[in-house]
């Protein structure tokens, strides 16, 4: 998650009062922003992907001022009129809207300029979900000539010096030589032409998705007026963009301009600070926060949290991008109520707990094989593909598709976990009789996701005398003390030794395998001491057990 | 203590080698005069001096005893003084020597070295190596080589008790000539209590071990049983036992069912639908890009109700919503994957719900997983709480309530909640519980109320449901202070074995 560094100072100014650094941290927390640390004067904190307005030191500073009661209600912000324009070509089909704004009487500095730079970066990451949808750039008003062209142009017959760059190059190579070229390239797969902003002189102001050009995209100290383009694929994204951006540069001292923004079928004027409204009913809040709040008490806690109200109509400040049903409101009313005030409360309703029946019997056998000496261990499900070959003759595991470890497939068979259980422990003490409850993972066309999950039971004997005999005699006990019968049939398996392995039958289905452990099989895993093994399906135990019942 | 008390409680292998301590005292001479095996004899000699009957005493020693070829030369000579012995005054080509000698070339090449060492041989290089003797070497051959007055010892022999400490150097050198083997001499000695429970009558039989037999002849009346040293350890033996991790699962499902929670159960196995869009996870949203999702290959059928998620999505649909405005796309909503919460299980629920159950309460105990390599603080797949509550009349406070309810049972008095961000919550927030020992908030998991565009789809109607997904890797872990969270399933016996049990 992104982070804003806010300096203590400049929160104190904001605040028009000194505030103990403990209290800070807490409020922070408590406003729904992540503290993550504190270095000196600065102040570190995660914003949440639903609150890029928070994203600058101005836009948390603001949400802070009302959080803690110094300025609240909603901010008003204006943007003067103007003869700016810019024209949408029909061309930009690929990004078809862009929002633009200036803003004049600016200081920048040099740390200034970097800020600004990272907050676009944090910005066109989050809100822009990494330019797909969103990217912003920022230019010195005064090299430009209105109008302005945002029209999209075959590459190669463009020509400009990107961000950075010494010489001109031909657009077309940007993707290839420019580092944003690079990064972003994944975005315009299949474009044959890109997106610019040119102004009426000819002049090339940026290539989108990737840079400015190096001489009409440079804002400097000695910059005061700059102009704002945010340009994407979708109107609501880029006019929200271009309304955190301008807000935040107001608050730095900017004074906002419109632009006309001319598309072929319309003409939009932005920025516009207008408030977004919704209807809140305080019953809702009530019922929901489990408080007895006031239609007033409501309006407070709303303008502790920046908002405006018109009886029961919130005001929505233009650059909140996250308030899409009343239950977002109400989740604000919350935070200003504070989460730590909210009391515990255990309501008066009767409900009756209920066990899965799987889970009753898995806690059954549990019991069981306890009893009879056996300890539990828990594999994980996913296994390496090596370790199914090594345990030879089962079907294969499900691949996953982009597994960064080697543990890359679900396990079709218990086998290989309890092997390599036992292969781990081979310095400690014998015998080893261990039991495992797990899942093993089979392709099945007739299931939702084409993957059948099949909860089993596996036991695994393992020392000098263990034979198919003393395996029987687990599986026999179990089976007894459940109450079911079962039967053995023989079958060959290349997990087993011929001749010495069974299938497990209950109610005429075969539920399992029961044997001793083929010598190449635990030669294969590095073992020198016997195995012998069973392993059976739950499910048809549940199911028989509630037929009984 | 009282000799005739002490007496009783010797066992049968004490009771038979402490007659032969009081004239014998080392290990091995106990071995061979009581007729017992050394295991037998060194369990006692413990045994003895753990009473203070005898005191042990081990001590270091090296024994030498004849390599191969030293033996070989006792019975033929040295081979020096074979070589020795057909040399001329003149010299003498080496060839022709060694074949006098009928010695091996090996051989000849290591009496060289020696006989030269003692300036008994000279030697010059003309055509090829020549060899006489020298005066010494003749006056050497009428007496007895140091060598050979070493070899004539009886061995084995204590390393101390050599006294031509040089040559016994020299023949160390030279190969498979002498061997030097460390030994450990135990020896015992009765100490003024031995000597007092030596002195007693041993001979008094006592009852070792109650047979059948004697207890249906009735022949233990007629005799003593002979005590215990109750006091000393035992060996350890291991029973079955659950895995620390059920122990800590079924704590924990106690708590829930206690609550009137009923049990969730469902596939690891699930589509992007289930897992993320019931839940109103943006498809653009940064989580779904992450890489820490496993997908598997395949496209997963999808339920009915999917086209009401997609107009959610999209507008908003009838929930009261904007949605997220986009265009829902049904490729991104088939893949297949391992489940990232247990979240899944409560859509599913919430979906087969009908106005006549409620209210109702759920809870799942379950594995999800992450694409990540394991280290001592991640795991590919761990086990989230999850719960939810569906009711008509459910709030915040409620929610505030079952939670902290439940830590306490796991232990924690204080419990705090953080406004926090998750898509398909509304509030959302944080849980932290305070940690007795450490004295400062630890962050167990997210809870919330779904929002409306999770329920009103699935439910049909709107209606709050309090949901909550916490980790329980951390306080399972912490109970049985493992700090690295892959010991968890690391599946060593021993520390399964031995672990104490789970007990809050």
């Amino acid at each position: 998650m992104p982070t804003v560094t806010l300096h203590v100072s400049t929160i104190e100014k904001m605040l028009g009062k000194k505030i103990p650094l403990d209290e800070l941290k807490d409020r922070i927390s408590m406003l729904g922003t992540d503290l993550e640390k504190i270095e000196g004067d600065e102040i570190h904190v995660e914003i949440f992907p639903n609150r890029p307005d928070l994203l600058s030191e101005q836009g948390l500073g603001r949400a802070l001022q009302s959080f803690l009661n110094i300025k609240t209600g909603l901010r008003h912000y204006t943007a003067l009129k103007s003869n700016y324009q810019v024209i949408v070509d029909p061309s930009v089909t690929m990004r078809p809207y862009t929002a633009c704004a200036v803003v004049k009487k600016m200081t920048f500095t040099d740390e200034r300029i970097r800020e600004l730079m990272q907050i676009q970066e944090k910005l066109a990451t989050t809100h822009g979900r990494n330019r797909k949808k969103s990217a912003y750039g920022i230019y010195p008003l005064e090299p430009i000539n209105f109008p302005i062209h945002y029209i999209a142009k075959d590459p190669a017959t463009v020509k400009f010096k990107p961000l950075g760059f010494t010489e001109a190059v031909t657009a077309s190579d940007i993707s290839e030589l420019h580092p944003k070229g690079k990064a972003y390239a994944h975005l315009t797969k299949n474009w044959k032409k890109y997106p610019f902003f040119i102004d009426s002189k000819d002049k090339v102001m940026c290539m989108l998705p990737f840079t400015n050009s190096e001489e009409t995209g440079k804002v400097t100290p000695q910059t005061k007026n700059v102009f704002i383009e945010c340009s994407g694929i979708d109107l609501d994204n880029v006019t929200k963009a271009l309304n955190i951006i301008t807000t935040m540069l107001a608050d730095m001292g900017g004074e906002i301009h419109c632009v006309e923004v001319i598309y072929p079928d319309k003409t939009i004027t932005t920025p516009d600070f207008t408030p977004a409204k919704m209807n809140l009913e305080p019953s809702y809040v009530n019922s929901t926060l489990g408080l007895h709040l006031t239609a007033t008490e409501v309006q407070h806690y709303l303008a502790r949290m920046g908002f405006g109200t018109e009886g029961k109509t919130t005001l929505i400040p233009a650059y909140r991008t996250d308030i899409i049903h009343p239950i977002d409101l109400v989740e604000d009313i919350a935070i200003a109520y504070g989460y730590e005030n909210i009391q515990g409360e255990i309501p008066n309703v009767a409900t009756i707990g209920d066990e899965e029946p799987l889970e009753k019997i898995k806690n059954k056998i549990r019991d069981i094989l306890i009893g009879l000496g056996l300890l539990e261990v828990k594999n994980v499900h996913l296994i390496a593909e090596e370790d199914s070959i090594k345990t030879m003759g089962h079907e294969k595991g499900i691949p996953l598709k982009n597994a960064i470890s080697e543990y890359n497939q679900l396990r079709p068979s218990m086998l290989p976990s309890l092997l390599k259980t036992i292969n781990q422990n081979q310095h400690h003490e014998y015998p080893q009789n261990i039991f495992e409850l797990g899942r093993t993972f089979h392709p099945n066309k007739n299931k939702e996701t084409g993957v059948e999950e099949i909860d089993r039971l596996a036991v695994m004997l393992c020392h000098e005398t263990t034979d198919f005999t003393h395996i029987r005699q687990i599986c026999d006990a179990l089976f007894a003390s459940l109450g079911l019968p079962f039967t053995v049939k023989e079958v060959e398996h290349p997990s087993f030794i011929s001749g010495r392995a069974g299938e497990i039958i209950l109610n005429k289905k075969k539920i399992g395998l029961l044997g001793e452990i083929h010598p190449q099989v635990l030669t294969n895993w590095q073992l020198t001491i016997p195995v012998t093994f069973f392993e059976i399906d739950v499910a048809e135990i549940v199911e028989l057990k509630k037929i009984n019942h | 203590m009282d000799i005739k008390n002490l007496v009783s409680k010797l066992h049968p292998l004490e009771r038979k080698l402490l007659p032969f301590i009081s004239q014998h005292q080392e290990l091995q001479v106990l071995v061979n005069a009581s007729g017992l095996q050394e295991i037998e004899v060194m369990r006692a000699l413990q045994w003895l001096e753990n009473k203070k009957i005898i005191l042990l005493h081990t001590e270091k020693k090296k024994q030498v005893s004849l390599g191969k070829n030293s033996q070989a030369y006792k019975k033929t000579g040295l081979p020096e003084k074979i070589f020795l012995g057909v040399l001329d005054q003149e010299f003498k080509g080496l060839n022709v020597i060694t074949k006098k000698s009928k010695l091996s070339r090996e051989e000849v090449n290591a009496c060289i070295g020696v006989l030269k060492r003692k300036n008994l041989i000279e030697i010059q290089n003309k055509e090829g190596m020549e060899i006489k003797i020298t005066t010494s070497g003749t006056q050497s051959l009428q007496q007895k080589f140091p060598e050979e007055i070493f070899l004539q010892q009886t061995f084995p022999l204590d390393e101390e008790q050599i006294i031509d400490k040089t040559t016994y150097d020299e023949l160390r050198k030279r190969k498979d000539f002498v061997l030097v083997e460390e030994l450990k001499i135990v020896t015992a000695t009765l100490t003024e209590l031995g000597k007092e429970v030596a002195a007693a009558d041993l001979s008094i039989e006592v009852i070792n071990r109650l047979t059948t037999e004697m207890l249906k002849s009735g022949a233990w009346k007629e005799k003593q049983f002979r005590a215990y040293d109750v006091e000393i350890n035992v060996p350890k033996i291991h029973g079955g036992r659950k895995h620390l991790e059920t122990e800590a699962i079924e704590y924990i499902r106690r708590i829930w069912l206690d609550m009137g929670f009923k049990e969730m159960n469902g596939n690891f196995v699930q589509s992007a639908f289930w897992d993320l869009d019931a839940l109103f996870v943006p498809q653009d949203h940064p989580a779904r890009e992450m890489q820490d999702t496993f997908y598997l290959h395949g496209k997963a059928a999808l339920p009915k109700i999917w086209e009401k998620i997609k107009t959610t999505h999209e507008t908003g649909g009838v929930t009261g919503s904007k949605g997220w405005r986009y265009s829902f796309s049904k490729e991104e909503t088939e893949q297949v994957l391992l489940r990232t919460h247990t979240t899944v299980l409560s859509a599913q629920t919430i979906a087969k719900l009908k106005k006549e159950d409620l209210p109702a309460k759920f809870f799942a105990i379950g594995k999800v997983f992450r694409n990540e390599s394991m280290d001592w603080k991640h795991l590919f797949e761990f086990d989230q709480v999850e719960g939810i509550v569906v009711d008509p009349k459910a709030n915040l406070q409620h929610l505030k309530g079952y939670l902290t309810q439940f830590y306490h049972k796991m232990g924690y008095e204080k419990v705090r909640m953080r406004p926090a961000h998750f898509p398909y919550t509304e509030p959302s927030l944080e849980v932290d519980v305070f940690h007795p020992v450490r004295k400062e908030w630890v962050e167990l998991g997210g809870a919330g109320i779904f929002r409306p565009e999770v329920v009103i789809p699935l439910l049909g109607f709107d209606c709050p449901v309090l949901a909550w997904g916490q980790g329980m890797a951390r306080i399972i872990a912490e109970y049985w202070n493992i700090t690295d969270i892959r010991d968890l399933y690391r599946n060593d016996l021993k520390q399964l074995r031995e672990a104490k049990v789970w007990i809050k």
